[in-house]
């Protein structure tokens, strides 16, 4: 007997505990606890040069000349770098997510204020940027294009004219659904109801910006870039395909990631100069983006011009839906998105409702404008098809004179139709809206509050208002039959190795930017293999030391990468099972697995835990098995989860200022299984703080010639502490059918889902008087505008 | 033309001859080596620089490193004392008041000036303390327990500990 199975045979009987479900505390806490998070301004190298990005002042105009003598005399220069000089090695021009190009430096025009034209590589930051001073570039501005309906009409000035066959400032034109079953049923409607309104342009403006290190190493042909990527794998290969560099000498490592939300998922011009400057220069290479540059250049969200149409009969069944929407681009079309699908999944726009037809027709315009398109806390566009239905059915309420909370409930998808086939294709894989519903109206206390509305309107002062949205989306990207960026298919994968002494090392394909994962993937595998949290490290971020995936972001970690955690750990148990059964001297089907150890049916007192399983894997294995306890698998998801959710959010409403504020905000989330549910509540209150910040304040909106008002944090508003509402936090448990663990995804769901509540629920306050949809960021300028307006026309 | 400077560090006395121009947040950095204080915004908006010198929070962004000659400057890295945590940062870790961890250090260092301050604050007063500081994350909400949680810690200490 060796003295580990001496130590296991002499403790105690304890059962172990199953790390679902438990609110552990957050292994990587400690680190960022103590100012030791390792994020990209914290890589400093041997002999490493700063670059810093000159930005055009102008939304449109021709490059006449670039002078760059003064700057690259000025000492402490190393470089300076044009587009002129990356067009020799083809490389002015790079792929975006959505496969049309966008300039690294430009060359011929700028098309959008802020984008790049010029790069000082300098031994010092501080020199790097008083370079940017003296480079003289000479601009002859043209008109620029910033309202999206006027980039489609006749005679615009053409932005894209560097594109062969483009004559005009059409990206795409798409469709999803059934015209002729939705026209059929809008000629069934008692009343079609209507909303117009935009979907503004927002940033996910992450704390920290973005920024790589790039280190070509001319000795060991080695390109290790350092960079904020969500997404280190499927970079890796675009930079491979992009530079003909070869992919085995390309590492990409993400180091901690100060937030991302869709943010930090593109390949951006600065990464692709630094990398370029390093190669050429011999030396590492670093650039960090400033707050303007971020704001300003990188992949903002939303920007949809939607008008929707909701069919509705007598009592309220919802009997079609249709949509056409206007996509501002800006200069290049670069959403993060599947290629399939050209406005991404906007066509979950039937929301959580029987709905049996719908068609949703999109165009997309090129602008002047930064180009991005990227998923902030969002599903491919996802955002904006909850927001425009749960906005028709709050005005379909009040055309019907009915309450919104029993219109919902008239149209909701029952639980027996699961699975559910949309009227666009999707299949809903399970929900029960109504419970969680319910359970959001008692705690909101709405019975009540529709009486304190009335009390408050006859009474006068502040008014009341209620908003609901009920939320459901497509999450987990994806299927890889349907679901790939740039041709690369989007599945996940995990990588499990348990060493000697049952400790454990878990490699994934994803990368956090403050999810959790090293909690919650190490309890994935605590639960399946019983090796406790504590003892394994989850390691995500390196291309060169963990298997390939598409990375985190649309709220596909836990739906995809959860799962292949899950199943390499049961890979494991099985292979454990059979050197158990070695030790023991049984056959397998003579063994049992409970929690963390396999023991003999009928002799419960001979076992082996994974522990013992795991040191005899590499010192007592059975002739003819391979040594060692690891795995890799890749998961395919079979289909995307559907969490859903409930927001109801009550504000008071200053009728006098137009002021308003959240005065209660409740979230019912059902997102499946529930892994760590502290960590999981912690995603939703971010969530709805991000849902809360569009409705009320963020906005990178323009000027007419193109002048981003925006580009800091005293234009582009986001909240704090001050205004943030209190949440008020509720689930219900609706597992998947299909994953692993009956999980879903859910970081998202609230910014998703809330902002439609809070805009709801001011409209609910002032409908009253007339006020019928008042747009997005709802500001107290325009309430009190809406309720001028419709004062006026009373 | 650069500036002698000496300056008190998290208690240690440290000397550095900087251009007068220098940022605090990159004396502190890139001098230093205390990369806990972030930048990022450039403008005194978010507050992820937020240190405190002589006791008082400041955006380091914002302040000259030369501006701290002769003075004290506490950063994250000098909260944790004789390998044991600060309340603090035992309080964001119990209440899951940190996400990506990229504004954390600031608002460590904020909650410690308010709690000096204020050792019983209502959630009212801790909002508006941290109104400086931006989070992307978290919302808000775990980071305000995290300073409750924080200050009855303390309290309890305190009404411990022998008078």
């Amino acid at each position: 007997m060796t003295a580990t199975e001496e130590t296991a045979a002499e403790s105690a009987p304890e059962k172990p505990l199953d790390w679902l479900g438990q609110s552990i505390k957050r292994k990587e806490d400690d680190r960022f606890l103590a100012g030791r998070g390792n994020y990209i301004e914290d890589i400093d190298l041997p002999n490493m040069l700063h670059m810093a990005i000159l930005r055009s002042p102008y939304a449109h105009a021709t490059i006449n000349s670039i002078d760059t003598t003064e700057a690259a005399a000025l000492p402490g220069v190393v470089a300076v770098v044009t587009g002129e000089l990356l067009a020799q090695h083809n490389l002015a021009w790079m792929p975006t997510l959505s496969g049309d190009t966008q300039a690294v430096l430009a060359t011929d025009k700028v098309r959008m204020q802020g984008q790049e034209v010029a790069c000082v590589i300098a031994e010092d930051r501080y020199v790097a940027h008083d370079a940017l001073e003296l480079i003289d570039v000479d601009y002859e501005p043209l008109p620029a294009v910033v309202n999206p309906f006027a980039a489609l009409e006749e005679g615009a000035p053409l932005i894209r004219d560097d594109k062969e066959g483009q004559t005009d400032n059409r990206v795409y034109h798409w469709e999803a659904g059934d015209a002729a079953a939705t026209e059929e049923a809008f000629l069934e409607a008692h009343k079609i109801v209507a909303v117009d309104t935009h979907y503004p342009r927002s940033h996910p403006s992450p704390l920290e910006c973005c920024g790589c290190v790039a280190d070509l190493n001319p000795a060991s042909h080695r390109a290790t870039i350092y960079m904020t990527s969500q997404a280190p794998h499927a970079i890796r290969t675009v930079f491979a395909l992009v530079t003909g560099l070869p992919e085995q000498n390309i590492q990409i490592i993400s180091p901690d990631i100060g937030g991302g939300f869709g943010n930090k998922v593109p390949v951006y011009p600065g990464y692709v100069v630094a990398t370029a400057a390093s190669l050429l220069l011999g030396r590492p290479v670093k650039w960090i983006e400033d707050r303007t540059g971020n704001l300003i250049s990188t992949g903002f969200a939303r920007d949809f011009h939607m008008k929707g149409e909701l069919a509705v009969a007598r009592d309220g069944t919802m009997l079609g839906v249709r949509v056409k929407m206007l996509s501002d681009q800006g200069y290049a079309y670069a959403d993060a998105q599947p290629s399939k699908l050209k406005a991404g999944l906007f066509h979950i726009v039937t929301g959580s409702y029987d709905l049996p037809a719908a068609h949703v027709v999109c165009d997309g315009a090129y602008t002047n404008k930064a180009p991005g398109g990227v998923a902030y806390r969002c599903s491919f566009r996802v955002t904006e098809a909850s927001f425009l239905i749960e906005r028709l059915v709050q005005s379909a309420a009040v055309e019907l004179g009915m309450d919104p909370a029993e219109l919902r409930r008239r149209n909701f998808i029952q639980p027996e139709q699961f699975p559910y086939t949309s009227a666009t294709g999707f299949v809903y894989d399970s929900g029960d809206y109504e419970t969680a519903m319910d359970m959001a109206l008692d705690k909101a206390g709405y019975g009540e509050l529709r009486a304190e509305q009335e009390r408050r309107r006859a009474e006068g002062g502040k008014l009341l208002g209620i908003g609901i949205a009920t939320m459901t989306e497509a999450l987990g990207a994806g299927p890889s039959r349907d679901y790939d960026i740039l041709g690369i298919k989007m599945f996940d994968s995990a990588e499990l190795r348990v060493h000697p002494t049952g400790k454990a090392i878990l490699k994934l394909g994803v990368r956090h930017q403050g999810q959790g994962h090293e909690t919650t993937f190490a309890q994935i595998v605590a639960h399946e293999l019983g090796i406790p949290p504590e003892d394994i490290l989850v390691h995500e971020g390196d291309t060169d030391n963990t298997p390939y995936g598409l990375g985190t972001y649309a709220s596909r970690s836990t739906p995809v990468a959860g799962a292949a955690a899950a199943m390499v750990s049961r890979t494991l148990r099985e292979k454990a099972k059979k050197i158990a059964a070695h030790l023991l001297e049984v056959s397998e089907d003579d063994l049992e697995w409970e929690h963390d150890h396999f023991s003999v049916k009928g002799a419960p007192s001979q076992t082996k835990t994974i522990q013992e399983i795991a040191f005899a894997a590499y010192t007592n294995h059975p002739m003819g098995m391979e040594a060692g306890l690891e795995g890799v698998h890749y998961y395919d998801p079979p289909n995307l989860t559907f969490p859903f959710a409930t927001y109801v959010v009550v504000v008071e409403v200053d009728p006098e200022t137009g002021e308003w504020k959240p005065i209660h905000v409740v979230a019912i989330d059902d997102c499946g299984v529930r892994i760590n549910p502290m960590i999981v509540e912690g995603q939703i209150m971010g969530g709805l703080t991000e849902g809360f910040a569009m409705a009320a304040m963020q906005e990178i909106s323009f000027d007419d010639d193109g002048n981003c008002i925006g580009s800091n944090f005293m234009d582009y508003l986001i909240p704090t502490a001050w205004e943030t509402p209190h949440y008020d936090l509720g689930e219900t448990v609706t597992p998947s059918p299909h994953h692993p663990l009956g999980c879903k995804g859910v970081g998202e769901s609230a910014t998703v889902g809330s902002p439609a509540a809070f805009v709801n629920a001011v409209v609910d306050a002032v409908s009253h008087l007339g006020v019928t949809d008042i747009d997005m960021p709802v500001t107290s300028a325009k309430v009190w505008e809406a309720i001028q307006g419709a004062g006026a026309h009373a | 033309m650069k500036q002698s400077i000496t300056v008190t560090v998290n208690g240690q006395p440290r000397g550095a001859e900087v251009e007068p121009r220098m940022l605090l947040v990159h004396l502190l950095r890139d001098v230093f080596g205390l990369t806990g204080a972030h930048v990022g915004c450039d403008t005194t908006s978010c507050g992820v620089c937020t240190v405190l010198v002589d006791g008082t929070p400041v955006k380091s962004c914002t302040m000259f490193g030369v501006q701290v000659d002769g003075r004290s400057v506490t950063t994250v890295e000098g909260l944790a004392a004789n390998g044991a945590m600060h309340p603090i940062q035992e309080a964001f870790k119990e209440e899951h008041g940190l996400q990506c961890g990229f504004c954390t250090p600031a608002m460590m260092l904020v909650a410690t000036a308010l709690l000096e301050e204020n050792p019983d604050p209502t959630e009212d007063d801790i909002r508006w303390a941290i109104s400086g500081n931006l989070c992307r994350c978290t919302g808000y909400q775990n980071i305000v327990k995290s300073v409750q949680y924080c200050a009855e810690q303390m309290r309890q200490a305190s009404a411990g500990a022998p008078s």
